[in-house]
């Protein structure tokens, strides 16, 4: 009876190992801790979106009583409101940040309704007046920073032609896309941007595609709107050309090539959020802001950038960051010669035509559809 | 891939008293039992030592896993929601391989499904909920069903490998999907997450009573066993099996190949539509990007863990079901990376396939003399 007698010991082994893992403490957050859970749809360290979301999350582990769960890969189904649930139900979580896009609707709703004792924080601006009042979104207005980035693209091409990898033709995206020719114009009236759309937030292969395809075509500066731009900065500062990055810092990938980028500033956000909430205090449920209320920032500009792009830079920058400066100020005309924006009209920041947005101005190549 | 399921005929050379042919038969079962289990026992070892190489202690690893996956009632509802649509998309691989296909191609059948279901719903309008549902069902399991239906022909009528055929048709279907979402079935108000319109609140199919995991897996355990009934019981049934066997011999001997292949194909394919009409009408509401989330994939996996028997299909999606579930724990209280649970899939996957050349050698199971 061999068999029996392996089983046995298995048996007792499973048995001590249940038995141990029973004792050990349930790192349960203690009643005066508040646990605060993120969930992330990439990876953690993808030089991206969600790396950015991640450095929010680390400004808040040195904040006392505070303690950080975090999850990454969380695909945007079912899956996610079992994430939601397990952080509340097994880590006593409290406060959750679903940081994707897709999370908000049905699965963070559904879930906001399920616990109404949650507070429930997506990032995307998305929240209306007849959703959860326990659940809240924010966004930023990440276009200011594109659109200095333009404008130091602009003082840096040689050229005169610039490049954009875009994952979708979407309001977000095309708002981006034309706030970075809108700048680069400042400096450079001719210049031109081609676009490409690669069809997806993560699509590597077809990223590097389309970086190589940019730079063959003459483009020397190179900026993107994906979840993780390290293809893009990597492939193209190998080519030769120069970079502006988007969601967190990437000049350690590409230092030669590094110009400036357009960054998230969770880092700020996520600690003023959560003192809000440790105070008692409601935090609101639709919370947008842009360089002036430091929820977005600039990285600091490459070596080589000139002085006359720093000033300009710095000039628009301060000027966005007083609050007292329209990108879209028309007129501006599409790329195929339709007046988008007339004579006369500024679209602030927050006007909800810019929520609509369809259209790519006069100077960029390609089409949204 | 063989169907190899039920207790092996036990060799005829001199006749054995009751008693030992009562032992073979009982010791052939056991196999079945005994060797998946000690499979997944050592793959579960040799993950803790994966796991101690990163410093990690093995036995708090086992313990988050049991707690994520089954240790509280919260967990093993996580685990059946994440098995629901595990057991239908697995289906798609198991019914095939009864003839000798190997078909990958369950997530293409899976968002067609979820497409064609979809479509049938916005096309209804305010019809009573019930109709609605049960017609949402019934398109997305033909959606489905035509979907792999085109492997199974393109195999049958012009020899192209199924495998490949069926791979390939998931990124058409994606193409499809993303086309259709983002141009003629997208609501203008879904603005940057291009989607279909909402089925509606009313037509949404609920959860099993006193739980959170909707009758996707209801349907799933329903599907499957229809399937082990249809393969083990039935002549169609034993035709597929004898046509797996040897197609020529069954051509032989007038069995209709084509006609079985296709039939086959087209349950299989209707398998994993119904899971991708689930995830609409039970999860998601509407078709976007988010449906193609891999379920189709994971399903190849389990319908090879589960040797291609339909019935053992429930606990290995059940499993990974729960491997998936305590994944979350896994990264939250150990800081082990998101890849650490395809580590585990990988290293289970391997040792069972590897376990196949034990059956049929352990002494102690077959030999249990008196």
């Amino acid at each position: 009876m061999r068999f029996a007698n392996i089983s046995r010991r298995r048996m007792l082994q499973t048995t001590a190992a249940v038995a141990l893992g029973g004792s050990l403490p349930l790192s349960r957050a203690r009643a005066a801790d508040t646990t605060v859970g993120f969930i992330y749809v990439g990876s953690r360290d993808d030089y991206g979106y969600n790396q950015a979301h991640a450095q929010g999350a680390a400004a808040l582990k040195s904040m006392p009583g505070i303690k950080v769960v975090e999850e990454e890969k969380v695909p945007e189904t079912e899956a996610v409101e079992k994430t939601m649930e397990s952080m509340i139900n097994l880590d006593g979580a409290k406060l959750l940040f679903p940081t994707s896009f897709g999370y908000y609707n049905p699965h963070m709703l559904k879930m906001a309704v399920k616990y109404p004792a949650i507070r429930f924080e997506h990032c995307g601006g998305l929240w209306t007046e007849k959703d959860p009042k326990n659940a809240g979104s924010y966004f930023g207005y990440i276009d200011e920073s594109v659109h200095i980035s333009g404008i130091v693209a602009g003082h840096q091409t040689k050229s005169g032609k610039l490049g954009f990898v875009a994952a979708k033709p979407i309001p977000q995206v095309l708002r981006n896309i034309n706030s970075f020719i809108l700048g680069a114009q400042l400096a450079n009236p001719k210049a031109t941007l081609q676009v490409i759309f690669t069809g997806d937030w993560s699509m590597p292969v077809k990223e590097a595609e389309a970086t190589n395809s940019l730079v063959d075509q003459g483009v020397d500066v190179i900026t993107c709107h994906v979840d993780g731009p390290k293809t893009v900065v990597e492939n193209a500062a190998r080519r030769g050309a120069m970079v502006c990055g988007y969601h967190v810092n990437q000049s350690t990938l590409a230092p030669q090539a590094y110009l400036t980028g357009a960054e998230w500033n969770w880092e700020v956000l996520y600690p003023r959020f959560v003192k809000m909430f440790t105070n008692g205090e409601t935090i609101p449920n639709f919370y947008r802001g842009g360089l002036k209320e430091q929820i977005v920032k600039v990285s600091p500009y490459g070596a080589m950038v000139g002085e006359a792009a720093r000033k300009q830079a710095d000039d628009v920058k301060a000027k966005l960051t007083a609050g007292d400066y329209v990108i879209f100020k028309g007129p501006i005309s599409d790329n195929k010669g339709k007046m988008v924006i007339a004579s006369g009209i500024e679209r602030g920041q927050k006007d909800p035509e810019l929520e609509k947005m369809d259209y790519l101005v006069n100077g960029v190549i390609g089409a949204t559809s | 891939m063989k169907a190899d399921v039920g207790a092996p005929v036990a060799p005829a050379a001199a006749r054995p008293s009751l008693r030992e042919a009562i032992g073979l038969k009982i010791g052939g079962a056991a196999e079945y039992v005994v060797i998946p289990a000690l499979a997944l026992a050592a793959s579960l070892g040799l993950f803790g030592l994966f796991v101690a190489l990163f410093g990690k202690n093995p036995l708090d690893l086992y313990f988050y896993m049991y707690q994520g996956a089954f240790g509280t009632w919260f967990s093993w509802q996580n685990t059946l929601t994440r098995a629901a649509p595990l057991i239908l998309t697995a289906l798609c691989t198991a019914l095939p391989a009864q003839l000798g296909m190997v078909i990958i191609g369950g997530e293409g059948a899976l968002l067609i499904g979820a497409l064609t279901a979809t479509s049938a719903a916005l096309a209804m309008g305010a019809a009573p909920p019930l109709v609605v549902q049960i017609v949402m069902a019934g398109a997305g399991m033909i959606g489905g069903g035509v979907w792999i239906m085109l492997s199974g022909g393109l195999r049958h009528y012009r020899g192209v490998n199924e495998t490949i055929s069926s791979l390939l048709l998931v990124y058409i279907a994606l193409a499809v999907l993303n086309y259709l979402v983002e141009g003629p079935m997208r609501d203008p108000t879904s603005l940057n997450k291009p989607s279909t319109r909402d089925i509606g609140a009313a037509n949404m199919i609920g959860t099993i009573p006193g739980t959170d995991v909707h009758w996707g897996f209801v349907f799933g355990i329903v599907a499957a066993v229809l399937s082990y009934i249809l393969i083990y019981h039935t002549v169609f049934g034993f035709a597929a099996r004898v046509a797996g066997g040897n197609i020529r011999t069954a051509k032989l001997v007038g069995l209709g190949v084509g006609k079985l292949i296709l039939i086959t194909c087209f349950l299989a394919g209707a398998a994993a539509g119904l899971a991708g009409t689930m995830e609409v009408a039970a999860v998601q509401g509407r078709v976007n990007a988010n449906l193609a989330a891999g379920y189709g994939f994971s399903g190849i996996l389990v319908a090879f863990l589960a040797r291609q028997n339909p019935l053992a299909v429930i606990p290995i999606a059940i499993l990974l079901g729960g491997i998936g579930a305590s994944g979350g724990l896994l990264q939250r209280r150990l800081g082990l990376p998101d890849a650490s649970v395809l580590v585990l899939q990988g290293t289970i996957f391997l040792v069972v396939l590897a376990s196949d050349s034990l059956y049929g050698r352990l002494g102690f199971l077959r030999r249990r003399a008196p």
